[in-house]
């Protein structure tokens, strides 16, 4: 069973959404996605100043074995993105839920309340 | 429908290995990290369960006969028994049934190791061939039938074969002097009689062991306990992609000309000598090359079926790709026009870019060495 922190909200692509308190929402991978995905070797972030409707490709991470599109989990804009995790995309295998991606300005706050809560996305990845 | 296992399979799991549906069988892609499993072949040892390839044991009056038709590589090579060669064997069209090795121990027997998926239709079509040219020979896989199966295990990296010998003493004796691409049948080890071969597919020095199915397990446990360490099929495809070597049902299957697939070297074409499918590849000669590729901006990972665009517009595909640990780029095996040449810059279609790439001459790193700018 992998680590799925019960305060985040979830897809069933395995993307893993905070909500922020300033009305922004912070994405990344699961910690289940990392480990199927194995070494992560790129990260290809989207431009700040994007919009996306929900369930567009917002990046794309890439595993020595597959390449993995990562979606917007929300309707929104792109407000910021990381860096850092662009430049050591290993960092996601370290840490998946520190490695953040991309920060979205959603268009419908309600939108975040649909998606998946930890006991929902635990049902999703048991095996 | 249920997938094959190895007998390997329940030390994968206690190893905590993450298992994948291997062309119907059930085989470990890695033990934690791919990576490092990679790099503890190119810097010490590390071992594969290859036991879902297949040994074929071909005995009768005249085998080097029948294999001088069957193969596409000149088994006339092999004069002295314990000698090994690779090669094509291609169906009438000149298309690849499968590429194998064929190890030469007497004129009444020669043993092939073919690929995993193609195992039962390469003994099929031997026997149909032994048939049809009345060659009246045993063709005997070694893997299905509990009764004869053997296990493979490849043990590689620059200390693969000094960890070998320590745990198999006898080896040392057989093998100390034994030059690449050849193998002894070393008997009473303490996994019963073993084939040691110093074949392998990471561009490593190393072994290939074949023991008794039954003695796999205990041999597995051995080496692992001699500090080889476990690497699935992950680190296997990475390995011997530097290493510039090409996977069966990727790089080229029945419908691919191996002179297009950088195999060249491999199909004899000089000799008198008739074989099945070489009247096809007469006819049709060289049409593409098989060259290295390295990416050489940032915007991903070079993978197979990418589009490769040469600087005078004409086009090639990608047929294996990955990020390389060694030389931390990414790095692609692939099928160009014959017009392009060596050190030129082509692009590469990935997503929405095109990047550039360089052409370079395979293999990308042999014996822990980085062999291209």
């Amino acid at each position: 069973m992998s680590n799925i922190p019960a305060e985040l909200k979830y897809t069933a692509s395995h993307e893993w959404i905070r909500k922020e308190d300033d009305g922004t929402i912070t994405v990344g991978i699961t910690e289940f996605a990392q480990d199927a995905l194995g070494d992560i070797v790129f990260v290809e972030l989207p431009k700040v100043g994007n919009s996306y409707t929900a369930g567009d490709d917002a990046a794309v991470v890439e595993s020595v074995k597959a390449a993995s599109d990562i979606y917007a989990p929300v309707s929104g804009e792109v407000v910021a993105v990381n860096d850092a995790v662009a430049g050591s995309p290993e960092a996601i295998n370290a840490n998946a839920y520190d490695a953040w991606l991309f920060k979205m300005k959603p268009a419908n706050a309600a939108a975040i309340d649909a998606l998946l809560d930890a006991d929902a996305y635990g049902k999703n990845t048991a095996s | 429908m249920t997938l094959k296992a190895t007998p390997l399979n329940a030390a994968h799991r206690a190893l905590g290995a993450r298992m994948v549906d291997f062309g119907g069988w059930d085989m470990p892609v890695n033990y934690g990290s791919q990576i490092e499993e990679h790099h503890a072949v190119r810097s010490d040892a590390g071992m594969f369960d290859v036991a879902h390839m297949c040994v074929v044991d071909i005995e009768g009056t005249d085998v080097r006969g029948f294999l001088r038709r069957l193969l596409a590589n000149n088994v006339d090579k092999l004069q002295a028994s314990g000698k090994a060669l690779y090669s094509c064997m291609l169906n009438p069209e000149g298309g690849v049934i499968d590429d194998l090795i064929v190890y030469f121990f007497t004129e009444n027997w020669f043993r092939l190791v073919v690929n995993a998926g193609t195992a039962e239709k390469d003994v099929a079509w031997m026997q149909a061939k032994s048939d049809e040219w009345q060659a009246g020979l045993t063709i005997k896989q070694r893997r299905d039938n509990p009764a004869n199966a053997m296990a493979l295990v490849a043990v590689q990296g620059p200390n693969a074969r000094a960890r070998v010998w320590e745990l198999i003493p006898q080896a040392k004796e057989a093998t100390a002097e034994m030059k690449p691409f050849n193998v002894a049948i070393v008997k009473d080890t303490a996994f019963g009689e073993a084939m040691v071969a110093r074949t392998g597919y990471t561009g490593e020095d190393g072994f290939e062991i074949g023991v008794a199915a039954t003695q796999a397990e205990a041999l597995w446990n051995a080496l692992a306990a001699a500090g080889v360490k476990p690497a699935g099929l992950g680190a296997r495809d990475t390995l011997r992609l530097e290493a510039g070597m090409n996977l069966y049902g990727q790089d080229m299957d029945d419908s691919v000309n191996p002179l297009d697939a950088g195999l060249a070297w491999t199909i004899d074409l000089v000799s008198e000598r008739d074989f099945v499918g070489k009247a096809a590849l007469q006819a049709k000669g060289q049409n593409a090359q098989f060259v290295g590729l390295i990416l050489r901006e940032k915007g991903g990972v070079l993978r197979a079926h990418q589009k490769v665009i040469a600087a005078d517009g004409s086009t090639g595909e990608i047929t294996s790709g990955t990020f390389s640990p060694t030389m931390q780029q990414a790095i692609a095996l692939a099928r160009v026009p014959m017009g392009v040449q060596l050190g030129d810059t082509v692009h590469v279609e990935i997503r929405d870019k095109k990047l550039a790439a360089t052409v370079v001459k395979l293999p990308f790193v042999r014996n822990g060495k980085i062999l291209v700018a």
